[in-house]
């Protein structure tokens, strides 16, 4: 529905505060979930998870990696060369505020358990479920 | 406008301190009244444009706003209270009717809240719930007389239709129009899995709803929009509208602005023209006539469902559920003066109609009296808020609960009492569509679930108290009922004793 909540919580999620006032406040967030809008459609775009990702064929260095399904990134491998940026067909990946890139790791390294965005979604609008792909 | 002589009401309160201006309460406030100012990176907001309805505050994630009553104060006078001030400043600006939504909120008293409830000590057992069977099991309809028997002296089933729920509440009418897609069907799921009754509105059915037809009462008023003969059989019963709490003596009007693609094709109507329901239904004009309307509706439906009369509780309400109990209807649906609506006047709202707990009794009353009781079940209406409430009215006479205004709260609706702007903020009562897909009919229904599941407990809990096992014992049984702070009068009515006697 639009309210970008999941935004700022995907926000939160990358800061180590307890609170989100103090964590959030003054800084222009870069979140890993992006909501885009059209004619009153909102759709939250994140990594999808991709089983045969082109992200991680793309990768020079190695940086990106499938572990359990779940597409990772090692930020010390990354040398910022976009490769993934420009290979995602959903323009999952994003450059991040400091060096390396940035995606949806389905908050394996950060919340606990389900995803930030999952739980503070309004509307249950985003719901994290295993499919299987039709490719 | 050069001079306005009204202060907003309300305040958005924000703590600066917590606000991280991520703009949610701006998205998500459908009258605009916050705004993000780009040069002082600072969210501000128009306070007149708040109608009080809590979206923001709910979404806000880091809790920066609340809303506050604003100070601003006429120089005090009980006579002209600030309220009565402010309606006439708005009258003299429009020169229109006033109009609000949902029920009276005035300072009648609550009848309810000075009934007190018994329980057993001693000389009576309580009972368990848990360890023992309960029964909450009701069923609404005619109930025969006579047994008759056929010439081999065996029972002839001569049992009317009958209306089965298992516990006394069903979901009172609110036409798909005046609420929303996302809010019927969440009523609709929630009545399937409780397994009670919900109620169509006047607004007709819409086709995906046909369905919960196993728990659906489709209503037929004034207006006759969206009636025809599969809508009539695809419910459990048909409900003729005759009154509504919140508006006696007067009909409904639907702005054409509401009456687009669905909502024009279930009613019926043009898309575009507005819907109006006359105030009275033009073929009744007495019992006779309504007796025809009865059997008409009967008649459509092969005598396979009960006929629900619903009428708004006014000063004689007892003679007239008088009539309707001879009219052939199986069951009154009777509406207090706090139901709720889409739209009224407000000073027909604020000012017509009597508390329902004074109308049940006295029509309950009447009935037994003259012996006609069994020939209906009564549904009372008009601001049922809890399990207590429930309990009350059973044992004042109630066969049955309706609730409507408690069942939107399950939903989100913080009663703002702006359901006639069409811009409900929580999805309810509105048919903007970036508005109605705020409410998840997924979490929707599950929230009402919750709330009935919740008060059967609680229902079973008091009953057990009393040491009553099935609310059928409990229903009339004004024994259990004692008044607080009640005069003479108003005990009589009730039909029950003051606290201590
Ligand atoms: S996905 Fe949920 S949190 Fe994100 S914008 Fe939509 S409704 Fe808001
Ligand atoms: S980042 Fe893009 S390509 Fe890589 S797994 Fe996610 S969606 Fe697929
Ligand atoms: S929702 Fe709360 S934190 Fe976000 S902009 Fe509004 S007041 Fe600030
Ligand atoms: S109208 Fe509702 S959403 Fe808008 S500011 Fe007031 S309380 Fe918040
Ligand atoms: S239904 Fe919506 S508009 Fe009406 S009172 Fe409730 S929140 Fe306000």
């Amino acid at each position: 529905m639009g309210c970008h909540l999941c935004e700022y919580y995907c926000a939160f999620a990358g800061t180590d505060g307890s609170d989100m006032a103090r964590a959030l406040k003054g800084i222009k967030i870069n979140p890993r979930i992006k909501i885009e809008e059209k004619d009153g459609i909102s759709f939250a775009v994140s990594c999808r998870h991709c089983r045969e990702p082109l992200c991680v064929k793309g990768c020079i260095t190695g940086a990106l990696t499938v572990a359990d399904g779940v597409i990772t990134i090692d930020r010390d491998r990354c040398v910022s060369c976009y490769t993934c940026v420009l290979s995602c067909p959903y323009g999952a990946v994003s450059p991040s505020d400091d060096g390396a890139v940035q995606k949806c790791e389905l908050c394996v390294k950060t919340a606990e358990g389900t995803p930030a965005c999952v739980r503070g979604c309004p509307n249950n609008a985003i719901v994290f479920e295993e499919r299987e792909c039709a490719e | 406008m050069a001079m306005n002589y009204l202060y907003p009401e309300y305040e958005a309160a924000r703590n600066y301190d917590r606000c991280i201006t991520c703009r949610a309460c701006e998205r998500q406030c459908a009258n605009g009244a916050h705004e993000y100012v780009e040069e002082a990176d600072k969210m501000v907001c128009d306070d007149s444009k708040c109608v009080n309805c809590h979206r923001c505050v709910a979404l806000c994630p880091t809790r920066a706003l609340k809303i506050v009553k604003s100070g601003n104060t006429y120089k005090e006078n009980t006579n002209w209270s600030g309220k009565i001030i402010n309606e006439l400043y708005r009258q003299a600006e429009s020169g229109g009717v006033l109009l609000s939504g949902m029920g009276n909120p005035e300072n009648f008293p609550v009848y309810f809240d000075k009934i007190l409830i018994n329980a057993s000590q001693v000389t009576n057992p309580s009972i368990d719930p848990l360890r023992e069977p309960m029964e909450t099991k009701v069923s609404l309809g005619a109930k025969p007389r006579d047994i008759e028997r056929d010439e081999n002296g065996r029972i002839i089933n001569n049992l009317p239709p009958q209306l089965s729920l298992s516990m006394p509440v069903m979901f009172s009418a609110m036409s798909y129009g005046s609420i929303s897609y996302n809010a019927h069907e969440s009523l609709a799921r929630a009545a399937e899995s409780l397994g009670i009754l919900y109620n169509t509105g006047e607004g007709g059915l819409h086709e995906d709803f046909y369905k919960y037809g196993k728990n659906t009462v489709v209503q037929v008023a004034s207006g006759r929009f969206g009636v025809h003969p599969e809508y009539l059989n695809s419910g459990m019963a048909i409900e003729i509208k005759i009154g509504q709490g919140a508006k006696p003596g007067i009909g409904g009007h639907l702005p054409g602005a509401k009456i687009v693609g669905d909502i024009s094709r279930t009613r019926m109507i043009p898309e575009g023209s507005d819907a109006i329901s006359p105030a009275p239904h033009h073929d009744i004009y007495s019992i006779e006539d309504l007796r025809q309307l009865v059997f008409s509706l009967k008649e459509a439906t092969n005598y396979e469902k009960p006929v629900i009369v619903k009428i708004a509780a006014v000063h004689n309400v007892a003679v007239i559920a008088s009539g309707i109990a001879r009219s052939g209807a199986d069951i009154i649906a009777i509406d207090g003066f706090r139901g709720g609506t889409g739209a009224a006047p407000t000073r027909i709202r604020d000012n017509v109609g009597i508390p329902i707990e004074l109308a049940l009794a006295s029509t309950d009353k009447r009935l037994r009296d003259e012996g006609i009781r069994d020939n209906v079940s009564i549904v009372v209406g008009g601001s049922i808020r809890s399990s207590a409430d429930i309990v009350k009215a059973v044992a004042l006479g109630a066969d049955c609960v309706y609730i409507a205004t408690g069942a939107l709260l399950a939903l989100g609706c913080h009663l703002c009492r702006s359901c006639h702007s069409g811009l409900c903020n929580w999805g309810i009562a509105t048919q903007v569509p970036e508005l109605v897909k705020r409410l998840n009919p997924d979490m929707g229904y599950k929230r009402l679930v919750n709330l009935m599941t919740a008060w059967r407990h609680e229902i079973k809990e008091m009953m057990g108290g009393m040491g009553i096992n099935s609310i059928e014992s409990l229903k009339g049984n004004r024994l259990m009922l004692r008044g607080v702070g009640l005069n003479e009068k108003e005990l009589a009515i009730l039909g029950i004793r003051h606290a201590g006697e």
